[in-house]
């Protein structure tokens, strides 16, 4: 077959992204000689690391056609947790695994409200997002606190320059193989492509959807507390929303689809380095802050825009003149022809055609 | 054609599936006034009729989808009633939904292996990618159905191919004795439509898998069934082998009892 590993490369986003990424790259370093300082290193893991974090926890959750918005909230509530518990006297270590733990409990609360009760996950995780939000008030009396220990552990976990970074990479590394490799990581881009599918076909929707809520929240409890290492001081008001955002951007710009059935940790992975690029460089070139979001917010418009005319090409459905861009960007990446031609005209008529009702019917 | 009851005697002749005086009624509509029908190992039985004539309930009866007022539903000759359609699955019996069997996003061999994944590692259930590609190349091989690739995303294939994964894909399933396909040859060209009738009967016969097609149009009846059964005003009043009779008889059949209808109506 011709489906070379180049060919199925050019035809993603992430090398599109990476490219981005790296035209940044050179931008910002050709701009300013700051940027491709060494010093300057620290501050762009550090920038990367939690956008990173939260991309990959989005897509576990995003390929399913759900969101987590609450996943930041987690990452603002995990490191108190671990104070509180720490403060009781409890060893740091359980401490940590146990606020780990809650982290995940959240996710399952999120999980079976969505499933269960069948509350779209939208409005699950926005209430959950509150509720955390005055948990942490609540407890914290909105008083900033320092984290929990200092020493080896703390520095471990995210008080060295590039810890978080390094937990950053493994993360998404582990969760591309299960994504990839596994039969759950399978069995969520099932589900989140074709859901009654998926059930017809034996798979436990419910089970899986609960599960990617649960790694979702147990990776931002995880990162809160790295995050908390790295800043050295827990502030209860922390916007955990604007977090969640970035993550569900990098994912999204990456490659990831909102509408579910397709998701890519890799993707993710880049997507957060070009954010973590941009934010860092506009930084170090001096671009007002208020220009900055301006900037950011065309820049994920174009990357969204980017993405939906390239999955039209891949999906061969794009009309004449339309998606020239992404067909361009294909060309480039040595794709052309595989896309439309092989689709056969009966194609668009036969998805609409039948059975649109309810698994069992039968006309 | 007489009123049959649960009663009647067990069918002799080795039928893997068979109904006797099926009755159905949603409160003052009778849909099904006692319906006998038996489909054999291997065979391929069209389902005619028209709308409202009772070939839906019926076949939702068969599913598991509703349960009969009266009458009784067998398997290889032993008596079930079928709850759920759960529970009509786990007695082997199958539905192809053209557009709700196959995930658009995974590829070709992921979707033949969905739930049945080939897998390493014992808990870890690693997948094995290479061994299901293997596997699902040399089954479409096999049953002829030839795809660009398995690698492709099923959402790449046009409507037959689909179809023909759908077909492939079902009949694959363990214990699966009875497929029901409806309007399997809906909106395809007629290259297509020859492939998948080519399909269908090649899996009946090679691997033993009875099937009951529902189709509106006589003529993929003839070249696609062993058997058709008419169902009219909520009985099957013909059941003729397709090699003994023909397009213009049933044709003429179908006529003639639709202006006895209008007349007995008058």
């Amino acid at each position: 077959m011709k489906n070379t590993w180049l060919m199925r490369l050019g035809q993603t986003q992430e090398l599109v992204m990476a490219l981005i990424g790296v035209a940044l790259a050179i931008f910002f370093a050709a701009y300013s000689s700051a940027f491709a300082n060494s010093d300057n290193a620290p501050t762009l893991a550090a920038y990367v690391a939690p956008i990173m974090f939260f991309a990959v926890a989005e897509v576990f959750v995003l390929t399913l056609g759900e969101i987590d918005l609450s996943v930041g909230q987690v990452y603002v509530l995990s490191p108190f947790l671990v104070v509180f518990l720490n403060d009781t006297g409890l060893n740091l270590v359980v401490c940590i695994v146990a606020a780990l733990l809650i982290a995940a409990l959240i996710g399952w609360i999120n999980g079976i409200i969505t499933v269960w009760l069948r509350v779209p996950s939208f409005i699950t995780t926005l209430g959950t997002v509150f509720a955390l939000k005055g948990i942490v008030l609540l407890a914290s009396d909105g008083i900033q606190v320092n984290p929990a220990g200092t020493g080896s552990l703390a520095s471990v976990l995210g008080g060295w320059s590039f810890s978080e970074i390094i937990w950053a990479l493994v993360v998404a590394v582990i969760a591309h193989l299960i994504f990839r490799r596994t039969v759950f990581g399978l069995h969520i881009t099932a589900v989140g492509g074709n859901q009654i599918a998926s059930g017809e076909a034996g798979v436990k929707v419910g089970r899986v959807k609960i599960w990617c809520f649960v790694l979702c929240a147990f990776l931002g409890g995880l990162i809160g507390i790295f995050d908390g290492y790295h800043i050295g001081s827990l502030n209860p008001g922390t916007d955990g929303l604007q977090l969640m955002f970035y993550g569900v951007a990098a994912a999204v710009v990456g490659g990831t689809a909102l509408t579910g059935g397709r998701g890519t940790m890799v993707g993710a992975a880049i997507g957060a380095l070009v954010l973590g690029i941009l934010e860092d460089g506009f930084n170090i070139i001096g671009v007002n802050a208020f220009a900055y979001q301006l900037v950011l917010g065309l820049a994920i418009l174009g990357a969204m825009v980017l993405n939906i005319q390239l999955e039209r090409v891949r999906a061969g459905r794009s009309s004449a003149g339309k998606g020239s861009m992404a067909r361009a960007v294909l060309a480039v990446g040595g794709a052309g022809g595989d896309g439309p031609a092989d689709v056969g005209p009966g194609d668009d008529h036969d998805r609409t055609g039948t059975a649109a009702g309810a698994g069992s019917e039968v006309k | 054609m007489t009123e049959l009851t649960g009663q009647a005697p067990v069918q002799t002749g080795g039928s893997v599936l068979s109904a006797e005086g099926i009755t159905k009624s949603f409160g003052p509509v009778t849909a099904l006034r006692g319906v006998d029908l038996h489909v054999e190992p291997g065979e391929v039985l069209g389902l005619v009729g028209d709308n409202g004539a009772g070939k839906s309930t019926l076949v939702k009866i068969i599913t598991g989808y509703h349960q009969p007022d009266s009458g009784q539903l067998y398997m290889e000759g032993q008596p079930v009633s079928f709850k759920s359609v759960q529970d009509a699955r786990q007695h082997g019996i199958e539905t192809v939904f053209q557009d709700l069997a196959l995930v658009d996003e995974l590829s070709v061999y992921h979707n033949l292996f969905l739930n049945r994944e080939l897998t390493v590692g014992g808990p870890l259930r690693w997948l094995s990618n290479g061994r299901m590609r293997q596997a699902a190349q040399e089954y479409l091989e096999d049953i002829k159905v030839n795809i660009p690739s398995v690698d492709s995303p099923v959402e790449k294939l046009s409507g037959g191919q689909r179809q023909a994964i759908a077909v492939a894909r079902a009949t694959r399933q363990e214990g699966v004795k009875v497929l029901l396909l409806d309007e399997p040859l809906a909106a395809m060209g007629a290259k297509e439509t020859s492939l998948i009738i080519e399909l269908i009967k090649g899996l009946a016969k090679d691997r033993g898998v009875s099937m009951l097609v529902i189709d509106h149009n006589y003529t993929h009846i003839f070249e696609l069934c062993d058997r058709v059964n008419v169902v009219q005003q909520g009985r099957v009043t013909l059941d003729q082998k397709t090699s003994e009779t023909s397009l213009v008889e049933l044709t003429e059949f179908m006529v003639s009892s639709y202006r006895e209808q209008v007349r007995a109506g008058e």
